[in-house]
């Protein structure tokens, strides 16, 4: 594709500095207005020309909408946070070092200084023909050019794929999963509070959508309870290179123990569907057991039960199949038995 | 065009407050009824120009306060090479994919190829051109570049020891691996890496040098 070095083409910028006035100007331009966080997704699409918003409003002065708060029952995270500050703040780090560790692979130092935690969240696809502008189911159109013998599918979809084998690339979101957290939504309607994985829809729900987030919604803030702090995390992507590139794969957990058996467990996948996936099943099947690597394996085997390769993606399943082992079992050196 | 810094502070100042009237105005009754420069009608379309006026941006750049005529979607990588002359900070894949154009906000290291020029109003952006004292002596980082010869085409350079130096202000006694962690959103198309690295280092011990005198 060609990459295009001009000048984006024109829109107004509006920069509100409260959420009331953010609610008015979105709620005046409906559906021309597009939010921009960081910019790091938005930035993408306005250069291509693919999106062409007249209208965007930059969240950026709202100072209600940032900052990593204790509160009586865990912490608060406002949607405009920087990774960065995620990543480096001592509350995170000590009590949900799990969202540490994600929010430290996700793209290159630069992109974790602008990108925010609440647009790290609400990023779009990433599938090549999407982004490129291809006139696929997502955008509105009637055939998926990434799911046919030659589409270029490595990066796609082995679970729950319709229609659309699009991924959500978001290394933040089965982190925000495993550790139950909750996405407060500011709706023209009033404030919704959800549970993590409802934020997420896939496309048997709305194609076109990665979240439930539609004109006019914002995301205030993510709050983390203290159910998971301090619990036994892992968190594990594999990608091409160690910078800039999404995860093929990521896994996250949280476990409580007791003695060696797991009490209690969250486990979610994410870049295996089109949205991050909780492994409820797995969680059901290992709670009670003993946290070894033979559980680990039985955990890794169920997990990929139902997947469905692309052309060039049946790696992923084994790799989620042993992401999901090494979680529960701990990293081991031998291969699969079978 | 050289002014003391406490005007800027004044102007920031106003320029807020005409920022949160002109607010009011789009909210109120569909047109901002300000009289300060950042006017325009709030039914302005893609592609049509607003009131020249809102276009108009001081911006503290390197230290002095730089006024520019910026569009709304510019870029700062853009406004700083384009209008502002400072061709030192590089543009390579204008995608946040390289790193050439690395540039300080607030000592933060920032991709200025996705930042908009209209978001760094109130803050101070530090290019390349601005690490040397106005004296010429070359800021420690820069240095350290001299004395390892760190660089072979050296595009990458400015990007590299922008990055070098934000995270410096935060780690001033990074390992190396720590410091390569630190500068992994830069590229190299030279593949110089192992040189840059040690030339970052030197950079950072001068730069203790420096602070601890
Ligand atoms: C080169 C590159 C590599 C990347 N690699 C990774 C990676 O490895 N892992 C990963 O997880 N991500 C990766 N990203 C994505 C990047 O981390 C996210 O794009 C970034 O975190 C998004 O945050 P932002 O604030 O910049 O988003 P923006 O672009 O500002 O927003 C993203 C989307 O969310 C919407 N939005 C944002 N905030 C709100 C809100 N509060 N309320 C309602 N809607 C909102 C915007 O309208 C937009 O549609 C990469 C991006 C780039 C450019
Ligand atoms: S030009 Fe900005 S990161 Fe490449
Ligand atoms: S020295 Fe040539 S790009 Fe880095």
């Amino acid at each position: 594709m060609a990459v295009i070095r001009d000048i984006m083409p024109a829109f107004q910028l509006l920069q509100p500095g409260t959420v009331a006035d953010a609610q008015k100007l979105l709620a005046q331009h409906d559906a021309d207005a597009w939010i921009m966080a960081g910019g790091m997704d938005s930035f993408d699409w306005l250069k291509d020309r693919i999106k062409r918003p007249k209208v965007l409003v930059d969240l950026s002065g709202i100072e209600e909408l940032r900052g990593i708060r204790a509160t009586a029952d865990g912490v608060e995270i406002g949607a405009m946070t920087r990774l960065s500050e995620v990543v480096g703040h001592p509350l995170i780090k000590e009590k949900y070092g799990l969202l540490a560790q994600a929010a430290e692979l996700v793209a290159s130092p630069q992109i974790r200084n602008q990108g925010t935690l609440g647009g790290n969240v609400s990023q779009d696809a990433r599938c090549w023909y999407y982004r490129a502008g291809w006139p696929c189911y997502r955008a509105g159109g009637n055939i998926c050019y990434a799911d046919t013998p030659v589409g270029r599918n490595r990066e796609h979809a082995i679970l729950h794929a319709e229609r659309c084998v699009a991924v959500n690339p978001s290394d933040t979101a089965p982190a925000l999963i495993a550790l139950d957290a909750k996405f407060v939504v500011q709706t023209p309607k009033g404030r919704q509070v959800m549970d993590a994985e409802h934020y997420f829809v896939g496309p048997e729900i709305d194609i076109t959508r990665m979240n439930i987030l539609r004109p006019g919604f914002l995301l205030m803030a993510i709050q983390i309870p203290s159910t998971w702090a301090g619990a036994q995390f892992y968190f594990e992507k594999m990608r091409d290179r160690n910078v800039w590139d999404f995860p093929l794969l990521n896994v996250a957990s949280a476990m409580k123990l007791s003695r060696s058996n797991i009490q209690d467990i969250r486990i979610a996948v994410n870049a295996a569907a089109a949205r991050p996936l909780r492994l409820k099943a797995v969680e059901d099947a290992v709670r009670g057991r003993e946290c070894s690597p033979a559980t680990g394996e039985a955990a890794g085997k169920l997990a990929v039960q139902g997947a469905v390769p692309l052309q060039f993606n049946a790696y992923k399943i084994p790799l989620m199949r042993n992401l999901v082992k090494r979680a529960i079992g701990g990293v081991q050196e031998a291969a699969w038995a079978s | 065009m050289k002014e003391e810094i406490p005007p800027s502070e004044r102007e920031a100042t106003s320029l807020r407050l005409s920022r949160r009237n002109f607010i009011k105005g789009v909210i109120g009754g569909g047109v901002a009824a300000s009289s300060a420069h950042y006017l325009f009608r709030a039914s302005s379309l893609l592609g049509e120009s607003s009131a020249p006026g809102d276009r108009l941006l001081t911006l503290n750049v390197n230290g002095q306060l730089r006024r520019a005529d910026v569009m709304k979607q510019e870029t700062l990588a853009w406004t700083l090479r384009y209008k502002l002359g400072l061709t030192g900070t590089k543009l390579g894949c204008d995608r946040a994919e390289c790193g050439a154009c690395t540039v300080l906000i607030d000592d933060v290291p920032h991709y200025s190829c996705s930042v908009l020029t209209h978001t760094v109003r109130n803050k101070k952006v530090v290019t390349i051109e601005g690490l040397a004292n106005p004296d010429g002596t070359l800021h420690p980082v820069q240095q350290g570049v001299i004395d390892e010869q760190g660089f072979q085409c050296a595009f990458c350079m400015s990007g590299f020891i922008l990055s070098a130096v934000g995270y410096l202000k935060t780690h001033p006694n990074p390992t190396r691996a720590e410091l390569a962690h630190g500068l992994s959103g830069n590229l190299c198309r030279c593949q110089d890496y192992d040189k840059i690295l040690t030339a970052m280092m030197r950079g950072a011990e001068n730069l203790r040098k420096v602070s601890r005198a």
